[in-house]
């Protein structure tokens, strides 16, 4: 039924759940700068004013960044862009014309903006043909923030959403609307669209390529995030198909849910912690309701959204405090600022090769001001000792050293100034960078805990961009190399006579499939998205440490990710599936 | 009102950094700012316009300045010029 039907797009199913709903279809990329009448010059100045006043924001976040990394050049420009946005003669002609004409400001700052670029590019001079270049960067930023505000205002009611792709800033616009569900044209399972649609709870498809072509403003469709499916004007046959199943879904959700208060044992007794990830606040009553023990990982970079800037000391003050405070007597670990890359900020920077570039730790040893400031917000909110500390993409000892050295200080000015009853905080480190991997037994030596980041492992140790839909395929948890890293991982730390955690926070964690693997490895600390935690309990409930430890050691002897899958798979299939509600059962006849 | 000429004399010429701060400077003045090349006027508080001009290494230009503190003005800004706007 399902197959045949040619209203049905296939994508990658990134974020599991069932939605059926109108959408909205969001196309960030088109900017819109088509001649349009406006009705009320105050609105439309008011609109023109706040999105200066964005651009100067977002311009300012990267503009106080360590402007002397990025070179004189650079910086001026930047600097110029700024003023440009305050230019009394362009602004002032620009709000004229509004007034006079009647015209959109789109449209008005598009065609302003490009009389100077037309006297640039006229020009002999190389070097003007730059300055045109950058002066249509700051057009199409102004006219983009133009547009989002309507984008924003437009997003009521509970819609899916269909979009291109999904950036982190995006995340803070969707977060806030009810969205139900996401569809992507771009995108794998670790992309930034799965990653917040499974922190919702909800379904998304992502990697269709064309959804945004294809599905119409206001269409109704399903979302499968089981089965990757996308069903555009549903037939009655599809419609009645799916509700049952949207029915059946929320009555095994329910069920799962009450689970929440067992302690996660296998069937052989052996006690795996469950900790929740946590990027926005709101999934905070979600941790609790799923029973995590503890936070493994607050993603720290959704502040820098939040705040369109630096968070200043107060702000991360309290924010942290209020998380350690609700989560309490658990423990929260803080990643610092892990920006760059993929990551939060609308950086202008074009690193060839942003993955393998300045971010991370090395990115905040460069900035010492927002390191210490980041520090002491954490060590200031850690009233109740609860907090720990987490390190993004360590390399080497002396990144952790030095750090050490910064929390030390810290606390020392703390101790001055009279709060003798605030600890010093526990650090651990990502183990997320082969090297950090290879010297697992030194870094061990250094830090209190270590947490496995496998998203990022699996990507350096395979060569592979995660978020590149082309080879996402080649993205493979179960790559020998892959198991054999993690157990020397998982073993090394086991071995010594320190004690130090370890505990993985990659989407890995809450591949049930991978489940059983990695108990067998030894690992007995998980850090997921709250929405998963039911389903990954559900099946530690129902597996034996011993037969899982077998099942680990045969997978470290095979040569093939096939074979490891297809061995996987075999437990999965006779061991667990009949013991638990599959969730994920077949929806296609 | 004040008319100065003036000759770039950097080697990297009328660029975006200098540009910047000619704006910069120039807006802490009460007095108009204009410069002159080539017969077109460009005010120079505005930095977009300023990015305008291209002002290569021995381009000759015309500052003009009109206003109470033109005096001052015209010594800050034209100064700033013969400096090779502190650069090679």
């Amino acid at each position: 039924m399902l197959k045949s039907s040619s209203n049905i797009l296939s994508g990658i199913a990134s974020a599991p759940g069932l939605a059926y709903s109108e959408c909205y279809v969001y196309k960030k990329e088109y900017l819109d700068i088509s001649k349009v009448k406006i009705l009320d010059f105050e609105e439309a100045k008011q609109n023109l004013l706040d999105a200066l006043q964005k651009s100067k924001k977002e311009l300012l976040k990267v503009f106080s960044l360590a402007v002397d990394k990025l070179g004189q050049k650079r910086a001026a420009i930047f600097e110029a862009q700024i003023m440009i946005l305050d230019d009394p003669i362009l602004i002032g002609n620009i709000l004229d014309r509004m007034k006079n004409e009647l015209l959109n400001p789109e449209y008005i700052v598009n065609d302003e903006i490009a009389k100077y670029q037309e006297i640039m590019n006229a020009s002999d001079e190389l070097y003007m043909k730059e300055r045109s270049l950058d002066l249509e960067d700051i057009k199409n930023r102004i006219i983009k923030n133009l547009q989002n505000k309507k984008w924003l205002s437009k997003i009521t009611g509970e819609v899916i959403v269909v979009t291109d792709t999904l950036t982190p800033a995006d995340t803070v616009i969707f977060a806030k609307a009810k969205v139900k569900a996401f569809v992507t044209d771009f995108g794998g399972l670790t992309s930034h669209a799965a990653i917040l649609a499974r922190s919702l709870n909800i379904p998304a498809v992502v990697g269709l390529h064309d959804a945004t072509k294809k599905i119409k403003h206001g269409d109704k469709i399903i979302v499968d995030g089981f089965n990757g499916l996308v069903i555009i004007e549903p037939n009655d046959k599809q419609i009645k198909f799916y509700s049952q199943k949207i029915e059946k879904l929320s009555l095994v959700t329910s069920e799962l849910e009450k689970s929440a208060y067992i302690p996660a044992k296998t069937l052989d007794n052996k006690k795996i912690e469950l900790l929740g990830n946590l990027d926005l606040v709101e999934e905070i009553d979600l941790m609790k309701k799923n029973g995590a023990e503890g936070i493994g990982l607050v993603r720290t970079e959704q502040l820098f959204i939040e705040s369109m800037g630096f968070p200043d000391e107060n702000e991360q003050y309290l924010r942290y405090t209020d998380i350690a405070q609700k989560l309490y007597p658990y423990e929260v670990v803080i990643r610092i600022f892990d920006t760059g890359g993929d990551k939060v900020l609308p950086f202008d920077v074009k690193e060839a090769n942003p993955f393998l570039g300045w971010r991370g730790v090395r990115f905040l040893l460069d900035n010492p001001d927002l390191l210490k400031t980041q520090i002491m917000a954490i060590q200031r909110a850690n009233q109740l000792n609860n907090i720990k500390l987490l390190i993004p993409m360590v390399t080497s000892l002396n990144e952790i050293r030095k750090v050490k050295d910064v929390i030390n200080e810290c606390y020392k000015v703390l101790q001055n100034d009279g709060n003798k009853n605030i600890q010093k905080i526990k650090i651990g480190a990502m183990i997320e960078i082969p090297s950090a991997a290879v010297m697992t037994e030194e870094f061990a030596e250094e830090v209190d805990f270590l947490s496995i980041g496998t998203n990022d492992l699996i990507q350096f140790l395979l060569a592979v961009d995660r978020g590149n839909d082309i080879i996402s395929s080649l993205y493979q948890e179960f790559h020998p190399a892959v198991v054999k890293t993690l157990s020397y991982i998982i073993k090394t730390t086991k071995s010594l006579n320190k004690k130090v955690k370890v505990s993985l926070c990659g989407e890995m964690a809450a591949d049930t499939l991978a489940t059983p693997l990695l108990i067998g490895l030894g690992l007995d600390s998980f850090s997921i998205s709250p929405a998963a935690l039911p389903q990954l309990k559900q099946v530690i409930l129902n597996i034996d440490y011993s037969e899982a430890k077998d099942l680990a050691d045969k997978c470290l002897k095979l040569k093939t990710e096939e074979e490891i899958n297809s061995e996987l798979q075999g437990f999965f299939n006779t061991k667990i599936s009949n013991k638990i509600n599959n969730l994920f059962e077949d929806s296609n006849e | 009102m004040i008319e100065k000429q003036v000759i770039i004399v950097n080697n990297a010429g009328l660029h975006t950094r200098p540009a910047a701060m000619i704006t910069k400077l120039a807006s802490r003045f009460k007095s108009e700012f204009y410069i002159v090349k080539n017969g077109v006027s460009v005010n120079a508080k505005s930095i977009i316009g300023v990015m305008t001009l291209a002002a290569a290494k021995g381009t000759e230009l015309t500052l003009v300045f009109e206003g109470e503190d033109e005096i001052d003005a015209a010594e800050t800004l034209t100064d700033y010029f013969n400096r090779g706007f502190d650069e090679p």
